[in-house]
């Protein structure tokens, strides 16, 4: 699954995220908004679509890329359900930590128990 | 690098994902905090879970199971060997979910102090995608959702692992 070195590039997770605000683009208009040439916008555009991130629609001359939430699924459980339990788990030491440091901090001298 | 906020990186080729935050306490603290059976509930599981310590052998060899309730007090159940301890600096142990075993996960954690604060890193590390997968299957669907919203959110959580 290449799912995930194609969006640990800067440019295709901007892509995605151009993608996910604005809707369906065409490759022109997705061009536009990167500095880079719009050959190597299409090569991104390729890599995503090979990793099935985005799907493309052909509309008479034009080619039209949208993202493929099915595809962003698993992904999205995985690294949504871990970042968030991580963050929680780490929300609550910060709070153990300062309680415990609150009472460390009685019946020691106040030099030590003032803050920075 | 200010304290209370974390990372998350994913890496694929070694199918790991690293967390990273900084407390603002001395790492014997924190070490104590991750390991001591007397704080381990009141971190280790969601917070509307209740989370019991059934028992936590930290040295190498030693075992560790924990049994989460739900709020309907359904059971899950997780468990896994200590694999290295060095106090108070470094934790390796593997992790088991009982409602769907064998997908082993290793848990490498290292603590590092810095300016009086402690640099916390965390490696999930899967043995196969399979078994990445396999969590995923394993019951625990809560928000799952294709919202934009979301994704846009996770995009900018993912970082490249250099």
């Amino acid at each position: 699954m290449n799912v995930y070195s194609a969006i640990a590039d800067p440019t295709r997770r901007k892509i995605l995220e151009l993608l996910a605000e604005r809707g369906p683009l065409p490759a022109a208009a997705i061009a536009r908004q990167f500095q880079i040439s719009p050959p190597a916008v299409s090569q991104h555009l390729k890599t995503l679509r090979e990793a099935n991130l985005v799907v493309v629609e052909k509309r008479a001359q034009q080619r039209i890329y949208s993202i493929n939430t099915g595809a962003m699924h698993d992904l999205e459980v995985w690294a949504g359900r871990m970042a968030q339990l991580w963050k929680q788990r780490f929300d609550a030491i910060d709070e153990i930590l300062a309680a415990e440091k609150q009472k460390t901090a009685v019946g020691t001298s106040p030099e030590a128990a003032s803050p920075e | 690098m200010n304290s209370g906020t974390s990372n998350l990186v994913i890496n694929e080729e070694l199918r790991e994902i690293i967390m990273t935050r900084t407390f603002d306490a001395p790492r014997e603290l924190v070490y104590r905090v991750w390991t001591d059976v007397q704080y381990i509930p009141r971190w280790w599981g969601p917070r509307e879970y209740k989370t019991v310590v059934e028992k936590n052998d930290v040295q190498p060899g030693g075992l560790w199971r924990f049994i989460q309730y739900d709020p309907k007090s359904n059971e899950f159940a997780f468990n896994g060997e200590y694999r290295l301890v060095e106090p108070p600096e470094k934790l390796v142990y593997t992790f088991d979910y009982e409602g769907n075993p064998g997908h082993i996960i290793v848990e490498t954690v290292t603590f590092e102090e810095k300016d009086g604060q402690t640099i916390v890193t965390s490696i999930d590390r899967f043995q196969t995608m399979d078994d990445l997968h396999g969590m995923l299957e394993a019951g625990m669907e809560k928000g799952a959702t294709d919202s934009y919203e979301r994704l846009t959110e996770l995009l900018r959580e993912v970082q490249r692992v250099r």
